[in-house]
């Protein structure tokens, strides 16, 4: 206690001469006039709260130790949990879990009925889709990728670019916009083929950069700063959503004989979204219970052993970079659907670091830990959009923290097992 | 099955290996025994195609491969349990074993995978185990049995002893014994070379990226100058 009295002691000393400097005083600037105010409660608050941190020092790290430990305690009770169904031999999957879920989702717009509540979870789906999309070049094949956000671009710009001057519609854009992104995957994969770790963050970081200032510069093509805008939105069936279809068609309320109601649209927006999810979890689900998936992780341990194996590291490479990106075209595609008017800005770095936050969070690899995560940050970026710049540090804040305290996310992935044995049964079982 | 001429290889301007010749005959066992450093595991490398060859050709079942890639090598029949065993740490027993059957088909996997854990009973103990948290000796069996779910013609051991209590070295080596009048044809990178030649039907010896001495195992253990640098004098 004498000791951390006397460590409180020098702490307070040092935070009242760094708070003096720093907040202690606010330059005011009236025309010519530069005046200083004093501001010295800031400092004695400031000071305070130092002198408190540090006398009960020992008591603080108890009691969040002790939280640490609830969170384990509820973590171990979950793959326990998770261990006997297994046991059970139902292979994970517990399909009155996964209806239960479904069924809610699928009844929560018609429950809230407000855009939105409505809007709010199309973005949660859209965050989702890339965290999916992104985890598996981060999360299974552990290559750092702080540049995804450009391939979210490159499929709304590939929509927006065929809508506005060839006319395609959404459903025909949707794969094709998969497909070039995943290109743009390939073609960024390449010269990085070579890199590990911090260089081949750098080399991303630098790509989603140099998108953002190819969008903003290719003006005749991207429209420059504008963006591109009266992007057609989707049809079901070649029906429309709007209060007046085009020529010779019929609106969706006119179709079923209902009052226009813009939230139809929403509805529909809201659905799409969660099919869009939906398809890239099964999707990405056989994927890594496939060779493909395993020669991913196989990479990330060790490369070199991979190689012994015949395993061909370049194409594991480029196919986790290019399937990875194919799912940020599609998400990127719905949003250019969604808003009906992109524009560089909603491409730049922050966004790139919130997917990769949820990843993080989410436990690499864990795709339960990304939905929950997703939903986390998504509902924190909607609440700190009036931070503004101050959002970057939020986000970087809850990386490191997570990197120290739970480097494998909230919820660590349980990693599918490739059993033979089982299948060597199932196929006695067979004949 | 396998022989080498008069290759030469290296690292950048660096040369490593010197006119090495060797040949491996179907169904043998053969060591190549040699100090730290004397470019046992360049060798090795150079065979696999990871480091491109100077000069000189390698010719593996009437085929050049000397200009092929690693990853088109080890589809050929070769395998290799690598220094320093290289087990995926965080990935079971079993699916570093399923790694190792990448390109077997799945009916020759699934044999294959009961051969091994015959072969390695401690193996089907730790069947899901994390590979990481096993001992020395067991990621030597399981880098062993990865390379063998291949169901390579030839296998290439470096250093499989390394660090590695006496017992154990005995055990695997047995195994590899084992695997050779299965049919596997083995050739053993050591630098034990007692126990190395003991095995071994016909050894090389190499010194400073050189092969200086060849011949029969025994006959090699009893060399005198083979003793005196390789078996500790007497
Ligand atoms: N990556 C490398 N770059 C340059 N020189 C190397 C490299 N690896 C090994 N060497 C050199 O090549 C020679 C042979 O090494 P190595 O084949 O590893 O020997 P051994 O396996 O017999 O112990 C040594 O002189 C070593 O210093
Ligand atoms: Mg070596």
């Amino acid at each position: 206690m004498k000791q951390n009295f006397q460590n409180a002691i020098i702490a307070t000393v040092l935070s009242f001469v760094l708070l003096s400097l720093t907040i202690g005083g606010l330059i005011q600037v009236e025309g010519i006039e530069t005046t200083v105010v004093a501001r010295p409660w800031y400092v004695v608050i400031g000071c305070t709260i130092v002198f408190i941190i540090q006398l009960f020092r020992d008591q603080l790290v108890f009691v969040f130790k002790g939280f640490g430990n609830v969170l384990k305690t509820l973590v171990r009770a979950e793959q326990i949990a998770e261990h006997a169904i297994q046991l059970k031999g139902s292979d994970r999957f517990n399909p009155l879990f996964y209806l239960t879920v479904l069924i809610c989702l699928s009844v929560y717009p018609f429950i809230v009925s407000d855009k939105l509540w409505i809007g709010m979870f199309i973005d949660i789906y859209i965050y989702i889709l890339l965290a999916l999309g992104l985890n598996i070049v981060v999360g299974y094949a552990g290559l750092l990728n702080l540049g995804y956000i450009a391939f979210y671009a490159v499929g709304a710009y590939t929509y927006g670019i065929l809508n506005h001057f060839y006319d395609f519609s959404f459903w025909l854009a949707l794969p094709l916009s998969g497909m070039t992104a995943a290109l743009a995957g390939i073609i960024l994969g390449f010269p990085v083929l070579r890199l590990r770790g911090d260089y081949l963050a750098i080399v991303t970081l630098g790509f989603g950069q140099v998108l953002v200032i190819l969008l903003r510069n290719l003006g005749s093509i991207t429209g420059g700063p504008d963006g591109i805008g009266s992007i057609d939105r989707p049809t079901m069936f070649g029906i429309e959503f709007s209060r007046r279809a085009k020529e010779g068609g019929v609106p969706f309320h006119e179709f079923f004989g209902l009052e226009y109601n813009s939230i139809i649209k929403d509805f529909f927006f809201y659905f799409l979204a969660l099919a869009l999810v939906i398809f890239t979890i099964y999707v990405i689900s056989r994927l890594v219970k496939m060779p493909i998936g395993r020669s991913w992780e196989a990479l990330r341990e060790d490369e070199t052993a991979c190689k012994s194996l015949g395993i061909n590291s370049t194409s594991v490479k480029l196919s986790a970079f290019a399937i990875s990106s194919f799912f940020a075209g599609l998400a990127g595609c719905f949003f250019a659907a969604k808003q009906r008017h992109i524009s560089p800005e909603s491409f730049e770095f922050i966004e790139s670091v919130i997917v990769l936050a949820i990843v993080v969070m989410g436990g690499m690899g864990s795709t339960i830990g990304i939905i929950l995560a997703a939903i986390f940050v998504a509902v924190l970026k909607d609440y700190s959009q009036d931070l503004q710049e101050y959002r970057m540090l939020i986000f970087s804040l809850i990386l490191i923290v997570m990197m120290i305290w739970r480097p494998r996310g909230l919820f660590p992935a349980t990693r599918p097992f490739i059993k033979l044995q089982n299948r060597q049964k199932s196929q006695e079982c067979g004949c | 099955m396998l022989e080498l001429r008069n290759v030469n290889s290296g690292y950048g301007s660096i040369q490593a290996l010197h006119d090495i010749s060797f040949t491996i005959n179907q169904g043998e066992i053969v060591t190549l025994i040699g100090a730290n450093g004397a470019g046992k595991s360049t060798t090795l490398m150079t065979l696999c195609g990871d480091i491109s060859i100077i000069s000189g050709q390698i010719v593996f079942e009437n085929e050049d491969i000397s200009s092929l890639k690693p990853h088109e090598i080890m589809r050929k029949g070769i395998a290799i349990s690598p220094e320093g065993r290289r087990v995926f740490p965080k990935l079971t027993v079993e699916e570093n074993l399923m790694l190792g059957a990448y390109f077997t088909p799945e009916q020759e996997a699934a044999e294959m995978f009961e051969k091994v854990l015959e072969l390695f009973p401690r193996l089907k103990e730790r069947i899901s185990q994390q590979g990481g948290t096993l001992s020395g000796g067991e990621q030597q069996m399981l880098a062993i049995g990865r390379a063998l779910m291949a169901k390579p013609k030839l296998l290439l051991l470096d250093e499989p002893s390394l660090g590695l209590a006496p017992l154990i070295i005995n055990l695997i080596f047995e195994v590899l014994a084992d695997i050779r009048d299965q049919g596997t044809t083995v050739f053993l990178v050591e630098q034990n070379a007692h126990k190395a030649l003991a095995l071994a039907d016909r050894g090389y010896v190499l010194e400073n990226g050189r092969i200086v001495k060849e011949g029969r195992g025994k006959d090699l253990s009893s060399d005198p100058a083979v003793k005196e640098a390789y078996l500790g004098g007497h």
